[in-house]
């Protein structure tokens, strides 16, 4: 489980995350959306310490997350970034062992256990990219990239997965397959997930729980029909919405109502 | 090879040469294993060349007892054998593994195929310092590679310190940085060239373009030394490597203390530019090309990576300073000159390959 309490990051002077507290438990996914600027990634890279919040704690599995060495902090939460940016030849399968790097006994010439490449052969068929395992990665499409990246983060076996919106530059089908994959994981593995989105529609079709961020601080948060309001969404981003129930889910429907439009 | 790809893996396009296999220890070593009885051929038949024509069939005898016979070569040619040449190629194999292991580091440290000890201004941090070494302290010989290691690192450092942005350093920063400091240590080295007497500057000029001829016994132990260490502890770092290689953040989220890793690369990696750079001069081109030419043929892993682009860095001075040394015989060229005409036609290639 992880835990933010009133967490405030700062850049020099500048409050980009302030008095923020979220909890992610097993099971959850967590969708956190708000206007570009909100601190939302600040947020996610101080969840897993990249950033060291200025006040406030962060609790990973009843310890500060102070408390942890690199190694086992990585054993526990992992993170998806957007796309990798290659600059050498790295095979997919290659690329997602680098995901069992953490549960490597030294982290130099360390090699490989039968463990890490069942659990690597495993996420690849998750993933379905068992067929292109021996390719290289900057021969794959955008979509399949991203299946990699997210199949380097599941082969952590971390129980907190942290993503940085996975599903930017994919088309309708891929952005779905990413999010399926991640709430799959966490129905299934006792697994939380927090989902940096722009989608406002996925965020309320993946998501237990929507946190609503502007500013730095947080506008609300809750279940998605709570939160996903035209009220509460116009504070956030300034523009008239239209919520309905999807026709097949019943989950909000969200339509922005574009000043030319009406 | 597909054997080896869990999952039966049937990918029509397999990456070139052998980088598709994944990367095994038994696989490493053997690969390693013929590098080095590749490496030590390469030794015994080039000791062989020379201005002087030395009887090939005692010079093997010889050499194959390690010199405890002289198996009927005269006491002339077993000095040239054992004094002159066998030491000239041992510290030009120690110069080559540690310019390439170098290279092979930083180019993964720095996610930059192209960075290299020179471009990142190490070479001539050592440059400087050795200069000054040999300019006012002549007389102590340790305090060449020492003062080399100290200009290696206190160029590293600070390189590193003008690349710190205020989100970190970005490896373009960096790079930038290493030209900044790459042109200021070289006025500073035509600064105290002009210190030096005329006779000398020819001889420091030669130095500079690269010169295996010129090191002492005991420079010769320690750039061996320097290289072997050196370039084991770079390999032990081989899997953080291969994270770094894919960026600092990933590598920080997968579990490498990114900063620590990246100090003992910088030291380690200035230890060994600095020992090549006292004992040899600027050998150019070896960190960048041998490394190239090793991930094209065995894959982008640091584990295989580094290893073998120390044993084929080896090879491919001893080699270049062989036709250094025969080429116009009985006059010499510098080393450097040689490894830069292989080594820029070679760069071009690559250049246009990718």
């Amino acid at each position: 489980m992880l835990e933010a309490r009133d967490i405030t990051v700062t850049y020099g002077s500048r409050r980009a995350v302030s008095g923020v507290s979220l909890t992610l438990r097993p099971g959850n996914v967590i969708a956190v959306i708000g206007p570009n600027g909100a601190g939302k990634s600040t947020l996610l890279r101080s969840l897993n310490g990249a950033l060291e919040p200025a006040t406030g704690e962060i609790i990973l599995d009843e310890r500060p997350l102070t408390t942890y060495s690199r190694r086992s902090v990585a054993r526990r939460i992992s993170v998806v970034a957007q796309e990798a940016d290659l600059r050498f030849p790295v095979t997919v399968f290659e690329f997602v062992l680098g995901g069992r790097y953490a549960w490597a006994s030294n982290s130099g010439w360390g090699w490989e256990t039968a463990r890490d490449v069942s659990v690597a052969s495993e996420v690849l068929r998750e993933t379905q990219l068992e067929s292109l395992s021996g390719r290289l990665m900057n021969e794959l499409s955008g979509g399949e990239r991203q299946r990699a990246v997210l199949a380097r983060a599941l082969a952590t076996e971390a129980g907190v997965l942290l993503l940085d919106e996975p599903t930017a530059n994919l088309d309708l089908a891929h952005q779905a397959t990413i999010l399926a994959l991640v709430r799959k994981r966490c129905d299934t593995r006792e697994t939380s997930a927090l989902v940096i989105t722009h989608d406002i529609n996925l965020a309320a079709e993946f998501s237990d729980r929507v946190l609503l961020m502007k500013e730095g601080s947080t506008v609300a948060v809750g279940p998605p029909g709570d939160v996903l309001t035209p009220a509460l969404l116009r504070e956030v981003f300034a523009v008239e919405v239209l919520v309905d129930a999807h026709p097949v889910s019943g989950v909000p429907r969200i339509t922005p109502v574009h000043q030319t439009l009406r | 090879m597909n054997a080896l790809i869990p999952g039966g893996a049937t990918s029509s396009r397999l990456p070139r040469g052998l980088a598709g296999a994944r990367v095994t220890f038994t696989r490493t070593v053997s690969i390693c294993a013929v590098l080095l009885l590749t490496l030590l051929a390469i030794v015994i038949v080039t000791s062989l060349f020379g201005s002087e024509k030395l009887p090939a069939r005692a010079a093997l005898c010889t050499l194959l007892t390690l010199g405890k016979t002289s198996c009927g070569l005269t006491a002339n040619h077993y000095a040239i054998l054992f004094d002159i040449r066998l030491p000239r190629i041992l510290l030009g194999a120690a110069v080559g593994g540690s310019l390439a292991v170098a290279g092979a580091s930083y180019q993964s440290l720095l996610r930059n195929p192209l960075a290299e000890p020179y471009l990142l201004g190490i070479s001539n941090g050592a440059a400087v310092g050795t200069m000054i070494a040999l300019v006012f302290l002549g007389a102590h010989e340790w305090s060449r590679p020492l003062l080399a290691f100290v200009g290696a690192l206190a160029a590293t450092l600070v390189v590193y310190r003008l690349a710190q942005g205020r989100t970190g350093a970005t490896p373009e920063r960096l790079i930038l940085a290493g030209v900044i400091v790459t042109t200021f240590l070289s006025s500073a080295i035509v600064f105290v060239t002009t210190l030096m007497d005329a006779t000398r500057i020819r001889s420091f000029t030669f130095w500079l373009l690269g010169d295996l001829s010129g090191a002492t016994s005991k420079l010769l132990w320690l750039a061996l030394f320097i290289a072997v260490a050196g370039s084991i502890v770079l390999a032990a770092y081989a899997r953080s490597l291969n994270l770094l290689m894919l960026g600092e953040r990933d590598a920080f989220d997968l579990g490498v203390e990114v900063s620590r890793v990246r100090l003992i690369v910088f030291i380690v990696a200035s230890l060994l530019v600095g020992s090549s750079v006292a004992s040899s001069g600027s050998v150019g081109y070896v960190g960048l090309v041998v490394p190239h030419l090793v991930r094209l043929s065995l894959g982008s892993d640091n584990r295989i990576t580094l290893p073998a682009a120390a044993i084929c860095g080896a090879m491919f001075v001893v080699v270049a300073d062989t036709i250094a040394r025969t080429a116009i015989a009985p006059r010499e060229l510098p080393v450097g000159a040689i490894t830069a005409l292989i080594g820029a036609p070679l760069f071009v290639y690559l250049l246009r390959r990718r």
